[in-house]
């Protein structure tokens, strides 16, 4: 384009420092799409279930399985940091914590609590399994 | 052209990629919706760790059990298309994948969420 040369420029993703504002946002992004790909292991789950004792075994041993282990717990974290930063999101829609401290306050909130929550519903899981 | 046509009726519809705040708004209710139903679901299922088929068969012959799974699978499925609808609409540029991409990602959903109804209904009423 002509006469774009001398003007300032929003700076791109390339040339600009992570920060927790931006690294968590995008990370919310991508768990969301780490999570619509999870729904299909919660539908194999449903369909096997709904097939009988044998395809559900089948399910089962997979989910017990390092593979099916892995997929589990990366399911689980994505899933709780979602859900505590889609909540940091409606509290904003809500009009509240825009200030920069709370922004930050915020966010490594969410990181604590996703990583908490995820701890305790394994430990939870393994105390039951 | 337009002369006949009130400001109003031209201007209807001509919001964000023609639909307004509609798209944004369900994305906030059905976040809202999904908070409750996630942690029931989590909990449900962590009872179900290493039990054989009949425990799951015996969970979902309850009503309550039945009706939330159900709505956590239609809640869950149509909260994921809103959002790669708008993952998609930002990055693919390219007009003809962009259509054939969010078609994909629609129908792909309704399968599949439809899928999730099914085996909660058909276990919920007997097998």
């Amino acid at each position: 384009m002509a006469g774009t040369g001398s003007r300032p420029l929003s700076p791109h993703l390339q040339v600009y420092r992570p920060q927790i504002t931006s690294v968590l946002s995008i990370t919310h992004r991508i768990t969301g799409i780490g999570l619509s790909a999870g729904l299909l292991l919660l539908v194999w789950w449903l369909v096997a279930a709904a097939t009988g004792p044998e395809a559900y075994a089948t399910v089962q041993g997979f989910m017990g399985s390092w593979l099916g282990l892995l997929l589990l717990f990366g399911f689980t974290l994505a899933n709780w940091y979602h859900f505590c930063n889609g909540i940091r999101h409606l509290v904003w829609d809500a009009g509240y914590g825009f200030e920069m401290p709370s922004v930050y306050l915020g966010g490594w909130f969410v990181v604590g609590a996703a990583l908490g929550l995820t701890v305790l519903t394994w430990l939870v899981a393994l105390i039951v399994w | 052209m337009n002369s006949f046509r009130t400001p109003l009726g031209r201007v209807r519809g001509l919001g964000t990629a023609n639909a307004g705040t509609q798209h944004w708004w369900q994305e906030r209710v059905t976040s809202v919706a999904l908070v409750p139903l996630t942690l029931w679901f989590v909990i449900a299922v962590i009872g179900l760790i290493g039990q054989p088929w009949e425990a799951v068969a015996l969970w979902l012959s309850s009503p309550l059990s039945a009706v939330l799974a159900v709505l956590f699978v239609v809640v869950s499925f149509y909260h994921a298309a809103l959002g790669l609808q708008v993952v998609i609409e930002d990055y693919v540029h390219s007009e003809g994948a962009k259509v054939a991409l969010l078609l994909a990602v629609k129908f792909l959903c309704v399968l599949l969420g439809t899928a999730g109804v099914f085996s909660v209904l058909k276990i919920a009423f007997g097998g």
